[in-house]
C-alpha cells in the first residue's frame, strides 16, 4: 500500500471539500446567522488544518499506484470527507449529536437523502444549502472532480482509471475520450448544465432562487434532500412534473447525453439499458395508476403521483409528494422492486443499476440454455457487443456481497425492536442510496428513532451502496495494508 | 495531438509509454483484449478492441478526429491495409506504418505512394543500419549523430585498464587531448549529471559529445585500438541479420551466419550469394569456437532470444572478441543489464520508436521543434538538437549568466562548419544549432523551454 500517495489523494479531496464550503458560509453571512458562520469558519480551519498536515506529510511519494490504491483511496476519501463534512452540522448546534450530523452528511455525499431531522425548516439557509449541495457534489463524486480540475502528469498514470471505475457506479466504466482529465471535464460539464437547466425550469415555477438551487441540487445528485417539511408535496403540479423530469434524466447514463452530444443518436435509441430503463418506469406507472383506483380524485392527479414516486424511486431519489406509505401493498412491493432494480450504470442514481440486472438476467438465460445443450457455447452480448467473462464474474461477486451486506445490517439494524417492514425497508433505502423507506423511516418519518450501532450500521450501507461495495468492502481486508 | 496506434504489442506499448507522457491523446486498437486492459490500467489512453483494417474499428477508435495512424500490427499487410482504409476515412490524417519484410524493402517509396503513407519504417533495417555505424568505429558502445553528422554523443564504458579510470572530469581533457565533453554518467543503473570535480570509476558508462573528426583521435588516445573490422560473427539469421550482412558485405567484410533452421539457412544461401552461412545452434560453444570466436573482429547476437544473446555476448567478451553488439527485444531490464559486460547494445524497437517520437514531435510544433531527438544513458536522458531562431530568447548571453532548468545542459553549439564544445563564456547567435542535454524529467518541445 502506498501510503505516501494515498495521504496526498486524501488531502486534495479535503482542499475541495474546504472550497466547496465557502459558497455556504457566504449565505450564512448573508442571512447573519451567527452560530452557522461560527460553524462554518471552525469546520474550513479543522479541514484546512487536516488536508495542510496530509499534504505536507505525504511530500515526495512514489507514484506507484495499482488497483488496491485504487479502490482504498476512493473508500478512505469518502469517509475522511465525511466526518470532517459533518462538522458545520456539529458545531453551529443544528444537529448536536456527532453520530446524527455524522449519518446526515454521508446521507447528503451518498446520495441517499435519509434524514433524522423530523423537521428542516427552521434550520440556517446555509446548513440547508450545504446539505443540498453534498447531494450534488456526491452525485458525480468528488474524485471525479479532481481527475477533471487536477492535473496528473507521468509516464505510467494509468491509475486514473482505478478511481474512475471505484467512484463511478456501473459494471463496464470506460472513458469517454482517451484522456482521463477530458473525460472527467465533459461528465462534469454536463452535470452541470442539466442542473442549471433544471433551475431554470423550477424558477419558471415561480420557486424562489434559493429553494429551486436546493431542490435542483437534491435532484442532479438523485439525493432527496428536500427544503421543506414535505419534501416536493407542497408545490405545485407544474414543479412536480419537473422534477419528475428531471430526476428520471440523472438516472440516466451520462455517456448517453455525450452520444447525443457527439450526435451519435443511432446508439442512444439502440442504447439496452436506456430501453430496459425507461420500459420498467413505463409499465411501474401504468400498473400502479390501476391499482391505485379511487385513491385520488381524478387520473390526471393519480398519474402525476404515481410518476413521481415511480421515478424518485427509481433514481434512487426519495423526493415525494404524497406518502406512499399509505397505498395498496402491490404498489408499493412494485416501488421496493424498483428500490432494488435502481438507476442506470454511469448515472447519478443507486441501487443494483439496470445495467447489472439486465447482464445478470442475460447470463441467467445463457446457463439455463446451457442445462438443454450442455456443451453450447455462448457469448452474452450488449448493444450487440460481447461481455468479457470477467464483468459477468463480477456482475455475481457483487450481487453475493449484495446480498450478504442486506442480510448482515438487516440482523444489525434488527436489534432496535422495531418492525420488520421498518428495518428491511431502511436497509434497502440506505444500501440503494433512496432515502425513505416504508412505515417508521417511510415519506413522512425519519431515522432520528434508530440506535447508533444502527445509525452506524445504515453510514456503512450508504457508503457501500454508493461506491459499489468493494471500496468500502476493501477497507476491512487485512491484505490491503500489508506493505507489498 | 490525436494519435491511434493500431497494435499494441511490445512496439506500440513502447510507443504509447513515450506519447502518453508528452501529452498526446491515444486511442490504441488491438484485438487481444487482455493486452489492451493492461494498456489502459497503465496509461491514460482509450482502447479499442478489434481488427484495425477494419472501417468500423477505426471509426469506432475516432479516425475521423485522429491527427497520426500508427500502424505497428503483427502483419506488414494488415499495416497497410489499416493505413489505407483509415486515409480513405480522413485524408487529412498522418499515417506511419511498420513494414519490415525484407521482400518490400525495395518498393517502399513506390508503396509509401501507393498507400497514402507519411512515413513507413522498418527496425530491423535500421537496426542493421545502426550496427554497421558501430562496427566502422570499434569501441564505441553506442553512437548518436547531430547537425547532419558533424557532432556525436558516443558512449563508452570505463574498465579497469581505462586511462580514464579514477580520473577527475576537469583532468580528462589532459587525457584526450582534444576538446570533448562529458554530458552524462551511467552509474549503477542511474543518470548522473557531472561537473568538474567528477572521479570516473569502473564500470561508469560515460556519454561523450565529441565531433565527429575527433573521434579517432579520442579512440587512439584512450588506447582503445582501432583497426578496421574485417571478419563478424552474426549469431541468429532473422531479418536485422539478413540487412546487416548485405550492408557489410557491400563494404567488403567477411561475415558468417550462424543459424539454427535449416530451412532458413537454405534460403538465407539463395539470398546472400557471398556470406557464409552455417548451420547449427549458435548457443554451443564449440561450435562457435570452430568458427573462429577467438580471432573474429566483431560479434553481433540476434537471435530471436534475448536471453540467448546475453550468454552469447557474455562468452564473446570472454574471448576476447574487440566488439560485441548485443540485439534486445525487450528493453524493460536496461538498468541491471548495465553490470553486465554484453558489449553495445541495440533494440530495434526502441529505434523505430525513437524516429516515430521524433516525427510526432515535429508534426507537433512545426517551428522550433527539436531537429533531432535521441535518447541516451538506458532512457534516463534525452538529447536534442535545436535551431536557434529569431523567437529564442537570450541570444549573445554567455550561458555562465543564463539560468538553465534543472537538469539541462548545454553540450555543443554548432555555428556554419565549426562545432563549439561550449564553456561559461560561450554564446549562441540566430541561426546556429545547439545541442542540450536532459535528464528527461521536465518535457523540452523546443528551445525556449530550456530556461527558468
Amino acid at each position: 500500500m502506498n501510503y505516501k500517495m494515498l495521504g496526498r489523494f486524501v488531502g486534495k479531496i479535503l482542499w475541495v471539500e474546504a472550497a466547496f464550503m465557502i459558497p455556504a458560509l457566504l449565505i450564512s453571512l448573508w442571512g447573519r446567522e451567527i452560530p452557522a458562520v461560527k460553524g462554518f469558519l471552525l469546520s474550513m480551519a479543522a479541514i484546512v488544518v487536516v488536508a495542510g498536515l496530509l499534504t505536507g506529510l505525504c511530500k515526495g511519494s512514489e507514484k506507484k499506484f495499482y488497483a488496491r490504491e485504487g479502490l482504498a483511496c476512493v473508500g478512505i476519501s469518502w469517509i475522511a470527507m465525511s466526518i470532517l463534512g459533518c462538522l458545520p452540522f456539529c458545531l453551529s448546534g443544528a444537529i448536536p449529536r456527532f453520530i446524527d450530523a455524522f449519518f446526515e452528511i454521508v446521507s447528503g455525499f451518498t446520495t441517499t437523502g435519509a434524514s433524522i431531522l423530523s423537521a428542516v425548516e427552521g434550520l440556517p439557509k446555509g446548513i440547508l444549502y450545504w446539505r443540498s449541495f453534498s447531494h450534488w457534489l456526491g452525485g458525480m463524486g468528488v474524485l471525479v472532480f479532481l481527475l477533471a480540475i487536477s492535473s496528473i502528469n507521468g509516464g505510467d498514470n494509468g491509475f486514473t482509471m482505478h478511481l474512475l471505475r471505484a467512484e463511478s457506479p456501473g459494471p463496464n466504466v470506460g472513458k469517454l475520450v482517451p484522456r482521463m482529465k477530458k473525460t472527467a471535464s465533459i461528465l462534469y460539464l454536463l452535470y452541470i448544465l442539466l442542473t442549471i437547466l433544471n433551475v431554470i425550469f423550477l424558477l419558471a415555477g415561480g420557486m424562489s432562487l434559493f429553494e429551486a438551487v436546493c431542490t435542483a441540487f437534491g435532484t442532479a445528485g438523485t439525493g432527496g434532500f428536500g427544503v421543506r417539511n414535505d419534501s416536493i408535496a407542497g408545490y405545485s403540479p407544474y414543479i412536480q412534473n419537473v422534477c419528475t423530469v428531471f430526476m428520471l434524466l440523472f438516472g440516466v447514463n451520462f455517456s448517453c447525453y455525450y452520444l447525443l452530444l457527439i450526435k451519435q443518436f443511432k446508439s442512444v435509441f439502440r442504447d439496452e439499458e436506456l430501453r430496459m430503463y425507461l420500459g420498467l418506469v413505463l409499465g411501474s406507472i401504468v400498473l400502479i395508476v390501476l391499482n391505485l383506483r379511487g385513491y385520488y380524485e381524478t387520473l390526471g392527479e393519480t398519474i402525476r403521483h404515481a410518476a413521481f414516486q415511480v421515478a424518485s424511486i427509481m433514481t434512487t431519489t426519495g423526493f415525494a409528494t404524497t406518502d406512499f406509505d399509505l397505498w395498496p401493498s402491490f404498489s408499493k412491493a412494485i416501488l421496493l422492486f424498483l428500490m432494488v432494480v435502481g438507476a442506470c450504470a454511469g448515472s447519478t442514481g443507486g441501487g443494483f443499476k439496470c445495467g447489472r440486472a439486465l447482464l445478470m438476467v442475460k447470463s441467467l438465460q445463457r446457463s439455463v440454455r446451457q442445462v438443454v445443450h450442455p456443451q453450447k457455447v455462448q457469448v452474452v452480448r450488449s448493444n450487440g457487443q460481447p461481455i468479457g467473462e470477467k464483468v459477468l464474474r463480477n456482475i455475481n461477486a457483487y450481487l453475493a456481497a449484495y446480498v450478504m451486506i442486506v442480510i448482515v445490517s438487516f440482523l444489525a439494524v434488527s436489534l432496535d425492536g422495531f418492525s420488520v417492514t421498518t428495518n428491511f425497508s431502511a436497509v434497502i433505502a440506505c444500501f440503494n442510496n433512496i432515502g425513505p423507506g416504508l412505515e417508521m423511516v417511510g415519506p413522512v418519518g425519519n431515522y432520528g428513532a434508530f440506535s447508533t450501532l444502527s445509525k452506524l450500521v445504515l453510514i456503512m450501507d450508504m457508503l457501500a451502496g454508493r461506491l459499489e461495495i468493494f471500496p468500502i468492502l476493501i477497507l476491512f481486508s487485512r491484505t490491503t495494508w500489508k506493505h507489498r | 495531438m490525436n494519435i491511434i496506434i493500431a497494435g499494441d504489442g511490445k512496439m506500440g506499448s513502447t510507443l504509447t509509454r513515450q506519447l502518453s507522457a508528452e501529452g498526446n491523446d491515444l486511442t490504441l486498437i488491438d484485438s487481444n483484449p487482455k493486452v489492451l486492459e493492461a494498456s489502459e490500467e497503465r496509461y491514460d489512453v482509450m482502447v479499442v478492441q478489434g481488427n484495425c483494417a477494419s472501417m468500423e474499428v477505426l471509426l469506432q477508435a475516432g479516425v475521423k478526429e485522429a491527427d497520426l495512424l500508427i500502424a505497428v500490427a503483427g502483419a506488414d499487410e494488415v499495416n497497410l491495409l489499416c493505413c489505407m482504409t483509415a486515409h480513405g476515412l480522413n485524408p487529412r490524417l498522418h499515417t506511419i506504418a511498420r513494414v519490415r519484410n525484407p521482400e518490400y524493402t525495395d518498393q517502399i517509396y513506390e508503396m509509401r505512394e501507393m498507400f497514402a503513407l507519411s512515413m513507413a519504417v522498418n527496425p530491423e533495417k535500421q537496426a542493421a543500419t545502426e550496427m554497421e555505424r558501430l562496427l566502422r568505429y570499434p569501441g564505441f558502445l553506442k553512437r548518436d549523430t547531430f547537425a547532419k553528422g558533424r557532432v556525436e554523443i558516443v558512449e563508452l564504458r570505463i574498465d579497469e585498464r581505462s586511462k580514464l579510470c579514477n580520473v577527475a572530469l576537469n583532468d580528462m581533457n589532459g587525457i584526450v587531448k582534444c576538446k570533448i565533453l562529458v554530458c552524462a554518467v551511467l552509474r549503477n543503473g542511474r543518470a548522473v549529471a557531472p561537473d568538474g570535480n567528477f572521479v570516473l570509476r569502473e564500470g561508469d558508462r560515460i556519454f561523450v559529445t565529441a565531433p565527429t573528426d575527433t573521434l579517432t583521435i579520442l579512440l587512439k588516445n584512450l588506447g582503445i585500438i582501432t583497426h578496421k573490422v574485417k571478419r563478424v560473427i552474426l549469431c541468429g539469421g532473422g531479418r536485422v541479420s539478413y540487412y546487416l550482412a548485405k550492408q557489410l558485405q557491400k563494404s567488403g567484410i567477411d561475415v558468417q551466419i550462424i543459424e539454427r533452421d535449416a530451412e532458413r539457412c537454405n534460403h538465407l544461401a539463395a539470398i546472400l550469394p557471398d556470406s557464409c552461412i552455417i548451420h547449427g545452434d549458435a548457443s554451443s560453444q564449440f561450435l562457435l569456437e570452430s568458427e573462429g570466436i577467438a580471432d573474429c573482429d566483431a560479434l553481433v547476437t540476434m537471435t530471436g532470444l534475448d536471453e540467448l544473446n546475453m550468454i552469447i555476448s557474455l562468452y564473446g567478451m570472454s574471448c576476447g572478441v574487440p566488439q560485441v553488439i548485443t540485439k534486445l527485444g525487450r528493453m524493460d531490464n536496461t538498468n541491471i543489464l548495465g553490470n553486465l559486460s554484453l558489449g553495445s547494445i541495440i533494440s530495434p524497437k526502441e529505434l523505430c520508436c525513437n524516429t516515430i517520437v521524433r516525427y510526432v514531435r515535429a508534426m507537433k510544433n512545426q517551428t522550433g521543434a527539436a531537429l533531432t531527438v535521441h535518447t541516451i544513458a538506458d532512457g534516463q536522458a534525452e538529447a536534442m538538437e535545436f535551431l536557434v531562431d529569431d523567437a529564442t530568447k537570450h541570444c549573445g548571453e554567455p550561458l555562465k549568466s543564463l539560468k538553465l532548468k534543472k537538469g539541462v545542459l548545454v553540450v555543443c553549439i554548432i555555428r556554419g562548419a565549426n562545432q563549439e564544445i561550449p564553456g561559461g563564456d560561450s554564446v549562441f547567435h540566430r541561426g546556429d544549432t545547439v545541442v542540450i542535454v536532459t535528464n528527461g524529467e521536465k518535457s523540452i518541445g523546443q528551445l525556449n523551454d530550456i530556461f527558468e
